[in-house]
């Protein structure tokens, strides 16, 4: 739930609608590269996009200041979680120099109604989170990488998001440019 | 009775095997709005005319509503299709776009002067919401991704149509049956 007393009303829309959008997206981007790797790094690609506006998004709701440590970085991200796809991950596995962690989905709303055929086992069917997560982040001079470790669509139990903490950005340096 | 194994690999849970969601789940407008931004401005950079843009766009909705369709009749049709021609054009304005866009279309109507024209119009579309059309592409209308939706389940529920969509009293879709269609539903009628 969004912080009660904000002013932006949430507006929704159905997940479904979304789901199918997404997908149509992504099996668009498979015929049209036909290489599963050029289709992962577009769908990051995209996610940047999206991150970078999203963030604007989740400062004016959220109202949130800076993050003090990189632990209230994963709780944000955590709470955006739960304002735009409506999902609580889990946040685990923390590293020892608690640089790194894992966000760890049961349910995603990407990926229902979603199996992988065989010949796109390397897809990274998600992969658009990680851009989002991204672009998001360097708005608000933070470096990250983010990195699928486990995948449902992959047999696997849990959809696991790995995301690292690299470096502070300056002010100096245009956003963007990569 | 104890089973065999045959295999040591177990199968994977197929997609099947879990039971059909109510379709209640929601996201966030601004998540939709920038996903659906991003594609399209994928379609963008790969056609050269507004024309081609529509076209590609029709194509993505239609992938929607090729899927839409059946789950739309499982679920609230207890997997009855219908087979006549108006309650088809309800059944997509209201049943679809009420799940699809959380209300139904504003009107549906029958063109005075072709038994087969039938426009669904819609005051504001979501897709449309925060779209700024360029000068330079002033016909363009991203609402031709719902016209690709509504299009593929007309199609799939059995009555071929073209769905276009155009800028009159909001958003307007145009559907156009085929002929066959509108003597199939003659026949039925006459019964």
């Amino acid at each position: 739930m969004s912080r009660t007393g904000t002013k932006l009303d949430a507006k929704k829309v159905n997940s479904e609608l979304f789901t199918l959008t997404y997908g149509a997206l992504v099996a668009q981007l498979i015929k049209d590269y036909e290489n599963v790797e050029d289709a992962n790094k577009q769908l990051e690609r995209m996610g940047y996009n999206i991150g970078i506006r999203l963030i604007e998004d989740f400062l004016a709701r959220t109202g949130s200041g800076r993050c003090y440590d990189f632990r209230d970085t994963a709780e944000k991200i955590q709470s955006g979680f739960k304002i735009f796809l409506g999902i609580t991950p889990s946040i685990t596995n923390w590293s020892p120099a608690g640089d790194e962690f894992s966000l760890c989905f049961e349910t995603n709303p990407l990926t229902e109604f979603v199996e992988l055929p065989d010949n796109c086992s390397n897809l990274k069917y998600c992969n658009i989170l990680t851009g989002v997560l991204r672009g998001a982040c360097e708005m608000v001079q933070m470096e990250i990488a983010c990195w699928f470790v486990q995948d449902q669509l992959k047999n696997d139990n849990i959809t696991e998001l790995r995301v690292k903490f690299v470096k502070r950005l300056e002010d100096a340096i245009p956003a963007g440019e990569d | 009775m104890s089973s065999i194994t045959i295999s040591a690999i177990r199968p994977r849970t197929s997609i099947l095997d879990k039971s059909l969601s109510k379709g209640k789940g929601e996201v966030s407008l601004s998540c939709f709005a920038l996903l659906f931004s991003e594609l399209v401005q994928y379609c963008q950079n790969r056609v050269y005319t507004v024309p081609e843009l529509q076209n590609k766009l029709a194509e993505m909705g239609a992938e929607v509503g090729h899927r839409i369709t059946d789950l739309l009749v499982m679920r609230e049709k207890n997997g009855k299709r219908e087979i006549k021609l108006l309650n088809v054009l309800l059944f997509v304005k209201s049943t679809m776009w009420k799940s699809l866009f959380g209300r139904e279309a504003d009107k549906l109507e029958h063109a005075n002067d072709d038994e087969r024209t039938y426009y669904i119009i819609e005051k504001e579309s979501l897709v449309n919401k925060f779209v700024s059309v360029p000068k330079d592409k002033g016909s363009l209308n991203c609402a031709s991704f719902v016209a690709g939706i509504v299009e593929a389940v007309l199609c799939d529920c059995g009555f071929p149509a073209k769905v276009t969509a155009h800028w009159h009293k909001g958003t307007t879709y145009m559907v156009k049956f085929d002929d066959a269609v509108v003597a199939r539903d003659k026949q039925l009628e006459d019964r």
